[in-house]
């Protein structure tokens, strides 16, 4: 039983399931990471476990308790934090406006949580008071992640947090979501760059159509010269 | 040559018909265009019912006013009007809210597309407008009392030793304090408190404030709270200003939308901006030159027409000529308008 478990997971957006009883799950401290071809379903399962689609079939449980049913905002309160791949940071606001949004359901004092953030993304601190819409991608990324981290939660869900930025910032950034790991927090990524995300995965689960076709630890699957040949190119 | 006393006059020309009304109106319209643009910026369409919005609060307070004066009550030197507003904003906001829960709130649950919304408001608007001259009539209503002027023309004369006068109306006085007062909230609003902050994130992008545990029913609400203030203040200000005529509210629509368009739609500094300078065009040419010249060219030299750009008969027209080059030239506004 893991602290986040999706289980044969059956949905879609419209008539057609996209989802074909994919299963994921993740424990605390772990970074788990889905891979897969072009329209795997990898971003619709993450939207599956997060509660932004309607379930056809299968169940998502967090900590033991069935949370299928429940829409986003609540999986928020119960602590999770998602990051979308797009559109993921409030432009017009302040990077630190960004945070306090990020910190909106707590009523409790969140500037602790907010110093962390800026210990974990020291350029965020510099950049405190610009607007997020002027930052380069990969400041962007750290405001979106600091965002969905201001609620203290126990599992982080990014939607391919490294799109569009340069190989040098994507390490920078595996970097410090291995921190975040190591702080107590279940981490489920959905990856383009396969490669250098399995080689931070506790598990590894690649998608093919909406089925879990191999599920083993990172480095398993990076060893796997099957695995090699159809999804990381040799 | 003309000496100084001469360019003073000619100064004081413009300041009396052109700089103090342009103050004013550009207030009215900056107060109209902010209602537009926080309900574009939060509920992404474009309220052709604002207008009405404003008659509507302008119409409670006046009903409220005349109470007051019937009981003998007034402000001094104020318009009794100032202290009937609070009952005005209050009425026009359930107006709004009760608006948003029959009306608005089934398409937004439809997802009705911005035109879909478009149409529903001028639906709205008629039927807001029928209301109004269903219950206060259609005739002009002045209700304007206290102390009419706070400079009258022959004093400044006296004071000054020109042959020119500068009259300010307390109206207009109390248009532009108000205005200032209710901006300078807004913005502190938006800015500085935490409901304010959950507004601008709702605007800006909406999914992620879903995902930040930001109740959209509650942001929707309090736009309306704020766009019913708005509209009652600034109808109520330009009904003390120009007479209250539930005939003219129709036509302001325009130069609002114009003002918020301007501006950059969806941003309060540009719907302030952008009030501003809808009014100064429309007064600057329609204004007529000839004394204004004839101040500053030597001699007794008078031009022989009134030197006018256009006729006032034209003032809606320059509000259209704003909007289509705003529109061909810089279609997002002066300030890059989309979110608050």
């Amino acid at each position: 039983m893991s602290f986040l478990q999706g289980e044969s997971l059956y949905g879609g957006y419209g008539g057609t399931d996209i989802l074909h009883g994919c299963s994921i799950n993740v424990n605390k401290g772990e970074v788990a990471v889905v891979v897969g071809p072009n329209g795997a379903g990898k971003s619709t399962a993450m939207k599956a476990m997060f509660g932004m689609l309607d379930l056809r079939d299968g169940s998502v449980e967090l900590n033991g308790q069935d949370i299928s049913s429940l829409p986003p905002q609540e999986r928020v309160t119960l602590g999770m934090g998602f990051v979308p791949q797009n559109a993921n940071v409030f432009t017009s606001m302040t990077v630190e406006e960004n945070l306090e949004m990020g910190a909106f359901i707590r009523r409790d004092d969140f500037r602790p949580t907010m110093e962390q953030v800026f210990s974990l993304f020291p350029v965020l601190a510099e950049k405190r008071s610009q607007p997020a819409g002027e930052l380069s991608g990969g400041q962007r990324q750290q405001v979106a992640v600091g965002r969905a981290l201001m609620t203290q939660p126990s599992v982080l869900m990014l939607d391919e947090p490294t799109a569009g930025v340069s190989p040098i910032v994507m390490d920078e950034l595996f970097d410090r979501i291995i921190e975040i790991a190591k702080s107590g927090i279940a981490i489920l990524m959905v990856e383009q760059n396969a490669r250098q995300a399995l080689e931070i995965a506790d598990r590894g689960f690649v998608l093919v159509q909406g089925r879990n076709r191999y599920t083993d630890s990172g480095e398993a699957l990076l060893a796997d010269p099957e695995v090699r040949k159809s999804f990381l190119g040799g | 040559m003309s000496d100084v006393s001469d360019i003073l006059n000619a100064l004081i020309l413009l300041g009396n018909f052109v700089l103090v009304p342009g103050l004013a109106y550009g207030s009215q319209l900056a107060l109209g265009a902010l209602g537009v643009t926080m309900i574009y910026a939060v509920l992404r369409f474009s309220n052709f019912a604002h207008g009405e919005t404003m008659s509507f609060g302008a119409m409670i307070t006046i009903l409220v006013t005349w109470w007051l004066q019937g009981r003998g009550v007034t402000f001094g030197p104020l318009p009794t009007a100032l202290l009937a507003l609070p009952v005005g904003i209050v009425g026009t906001v359930l107006m709004c809210l009760l608006l948003d829960r029959v009306v608005y709130r089934y398409y937004r649950r439809e997802k009705a597309n911005p035109v879909t919304y478009l149409i529903v408001s001028v639906g709205i608007l008629f039927v807001l407008s029928g209301l109004v001259r269903f219950v206060i009539g259609p005739q002009d209503r002045v209700f304007a009392d206290g102390e009419r002027f706070i400079m009258k023309a022959r004093a400044f004369k006296q004071m000054t030793g020109l042959d020119q006068g500068l009259a300010i109306k307390t109206t207009q006085g109390v248009t532009v304090v108000t205005a200032l007062i209710i901006v300078a909230l807004i913005f502190w609003f938006l800015n500085r408190t935490r409901t304010g902050k959950s507004m601008r994130a709702y605007s800006d992008n909406e999914d992620l404030a879903l995902l930040s545990g930001i109740n959209p029913g509650r942001v929707v609400a309090i736009t309306w709270v704020i766009t019913g203030a708005l509209a009652a203040v600034a109808g109520t200000l330009y009904g003390l200003d120009k007479g209250y005529k539930p005939f003219t509210y129709l036509g302001l629509v325009l130069p609002i939308f114009a003002s918020a368009i301007v501006g950059g739609v969806g941003n309060p500094l540009g719907a302030i901006a952008g009030g501003f300078v809808v009014a100064f065009s429309e007064l600057l040419l329609t204004f007529a030159y000839k004394r204004v010249i004839a101040y500053l060219t030597p001699g007794d030299w008078v031009p022989e027409g009134l030197i006018q750009l256009l006729s006032t008969d034209y003032k809606l027209a320059v509000s259209f000529v704003i909007l289509v080059i705003v529109l061909l030239i810089k279609p997002t506004g002066m300030f890059s308008g989309k979110t608050l």
